[in-house]
């Protein structure tokens, strides 16, 4: 087949129309019908039995305004095509690809030893978990998955929680952002700098560390680790309470909040949602606890459920979620075992600068591992873990060299972005910015 | 601990006569094209009822990779992650797509979860999803043409220009 012959292919095949939320003129009964009824999982006489049917409105009465592109509540680029009667949302369609960079496909000609550089920037409030997940993956590939020294295991846990809380401390600041509460911005902000300042002593970044990767983690942790930790651990939950004063007990951040952007357990597991936004419908799934992977079966903590599923429940979940990362933390700091921080084995681990200098073979090693890499066996694995959004999952694809066939990242904002349309549906647009705000997308690993 | 390693034994070879495999401890069906729904249904009333992750493969460069006896091994590949919450188990379906006829059925009606995927896929891999409410590009622009997950999509460059350091 010539070049020409395949180009006409993709051409023939990328005549696939707007992507834009089309006018109602164009839209059909069964397809709004499809739209909201498939997603609760209901039968097609069931759907035509519901009140909501679109022929009531006409399209004189309706008009479709374009929230976006911009940084509507800093989490990244996003642009949502609302259709509005009045004030009341009546659709809504999230549309994405602003900050697409071809993660992915830059994965594929990246080395094991460098892919940690590039999933890091995905998700980039929870950089510490999506090292995580890949580094799982690749180990898994590896064969090497039960023999990560339990100092390594345990600084993973250790980091991973902290960035739960850095995370979830910048929802708080956004989410308040967004309500107009703005000194919770700068007080979240305070608060997650504070755990950022120790990420950069122990890996000298703020964000995207690739810290944790095949093997281990990069670096042990530096000299008063402990002490840095102890004093974030002892200056948040007086300040924690602060904000529970700040905010959640207040009747206007309560009515910004609650009943807004309703979800459903059913809708929710229709539509794969995981993380906070599943747990705040009542659906008690936590992958540490669930399916555990590192040591936390070995942990004391709570699962945070909530029970309505509104924007409240989903605030009031992440803010909880921060004092059970404390919890885990205390434990992971009585716990933490000495010893090796990275595997033993010279195909994976480089070696330390010193023996450099006196061994050919670590020489050897060293300057393999950093112009080849090393080599993954073939085969497919998918890994996942509990990120601060949801299921953070890695599926590779290995043809047996040094670089991953194919790369993909089951995003969790990916996935929880499609509950906007249904939590936004029979809402007020005021109300637009707090749902998007509850979900807490990251656009940057939305659009990879 | 041995009744689970018993259980995952017995299921192997099949499960409703699909060729199933082990990776890396994790359980693999390959699903022909014409039985995907249909099997995936049958996962969801076995209480595989979330379906987490929906990704494609191009396995232009690797045709001779492995696969369970039986099944013939195509360039594309779509692969699904579907989730038991109940009994905390996972399955990945591997479903085999010539590259002549790139067309999978959709699995909104029963996974409306997979919407943006399978738009995704689309995107990526030009696998066209056929009753998909709104199969239209999801991440690149709508005027894009090609397919850039593709192996055979040629990535371009563009070179970077160093210059000398103002003196």
């Amino acid at each position: 087949m010539s070049i020409v012959d395949k180009q006409k292919i993709v051409s023939a095949n990328t005549d696939e129309g707007p992507q834009e939320l089309r006018s109602r003129s164009d839209l059909t009964v069964s397809a709004v019908l499809r739209d909201v009824g498939a997603v609760l999982r209901m039968s097609e006489s069931e759907v035509a039995a519901m009140a909501e049917v679109s022929g009531d409105v006409g399209e004189d009465q309706t008009m479709i305004i374009n929230m976006g592109p911009q940084h509507p509540s800093t989490h990244g680029v996003l642009r949502l095509m609302l259709e509005l009667q009045g004030e009341t949302v009546l659709r809504c369609k999230p549309i994405i690809g602003y900050l697409h960079t071809g993660m992915e496909k830059t994965g594929e000609s990246l080395t094991y030893m460098q892919g940690g550089s590039n999933v890091t920037r995905m998700d980039y409030l929870s950089c510490f978990n999506n090292e995580l997940v890949f580094s799982m993956a690749v180990e898994k590939l590896l064969g090497i998955d039960g023999d990560i020294p339990e100092r390594a295991v345990w600084m993973r846990m250790l980091l991973s929680e902290l960035n739960r809380m850095s995370s979830h401390l910048m929802f708080l600041a956004t989410n308040g952002m967004d309500l107009g509460a703005v000194s919770m911005m700068l007080y979240g902000w305070r608060e997650r700098e504070e755990v950022l300042r120790f990420f950069q002593k122990v890996t000298g970044l703020r964000m995207n560390h690739n810290f944790i990767r095949p093997g281990g983690v990069a670096a042990d942790l530096p000299a008063g680790w402990r002490d840095d930790i102890l004093e974030i651990l002892e200056s948040l939950p007086s300040r924690l309470e602060e904000y529970d004063i700040l905010m959640t007990g207040q009747p206007i951040w309560r009515q910004r909040l609650q009943g807004v952007g309703v979800i459903t357990a059913h809708e929710a597991l229709a539509l794969g949602l995981t993380g906070p936004i599943l747990r705040s419908t009542g659906v008690a799934w936590d992958l540490r606890r669930d399916m555990p992977y590192l040591h936390y079966d070995q942990l004391e903590f709570d699962v945070i459920v909530g029970s309505y599923g509104d924007s409240y429940d989903r605030y009031s979940i992440r803010f909880n979620e921060i004092r059970e990362s404390m919890r885990i933390v205390y434990q992971i700091l009585e716990a933490m075992p000495q010893g090796d921080y990275r595997i033993q084995n010279k195909k994976v681990t480089p070696p330390p600068r010193a023996r450099i200098d006196e061994s050919m073979e670590a020489l050897i090693h060293h300057f393999k591992i950093f112009t080849e890499g090393f080599k993954v066996p073939e085969g497919e694995v998918y890994t996942a873990i509990e990120s601060p959004r949801g299921e953070i999952g890695c599926y590779i694809v290995s043809d047996g060299s040094a670089k991953p066939y194919r790369i993909h990242v089951r995003a969790p904002s990916f996935v929880n972005i499609q509950a906007l349309p249904h939590m936004m549906r029979g809402g007020l647009i005021a109300d637009a910015v707090a749902i998007i705000s509850s979900v807490d997308p990251v656009l940057g690993e939305v659009d990879r | 601990m041995s009744e689970v390693e018993t259980s995952v034994e017995q299921t192997v070879q099949q499960l409703y006569g699909c060729a199933m495999s082990q990776a890396f401890g994790q359980d693999v069906l390959f699903v022909p094209r014409d039985r995907y729904v249909e099997v995936i249904k049958s996962l969801f009333n076995d209480g595989f009822d979330v379906c987490i992750d929906l990704t494609g493969v191009d396995y232009l460069e690797l045709p001779h990779r492995k696969v369970a006896e039986g099944v013939t091994a195509e360039r594309f590949e779509v692969v699904v992650g579907l989730l038991s919450m109940t009994s905390h188990r996972r399955i990945r379906i591997r479903v085999q797509i010539p590259e002549a006829d790139a067309v999978l059925p959709t699995l909104f009606y029963l996974h409306p979860g997979t919407e943006a995927h399978e738009r995704e896929i689309f995107d990526m891999f030009g696998i066209v999803f056929e009753g998909h409410p709104d199969p239209t590009r999801i991440l690149m622009p709508e005027d894009w043409d090609g397919h850039p997950l593709r192996k055979d999509y040629d990535r371009g460059e563009i070179p970077v220009q160093f210059k000398g350091a103002p003196s």
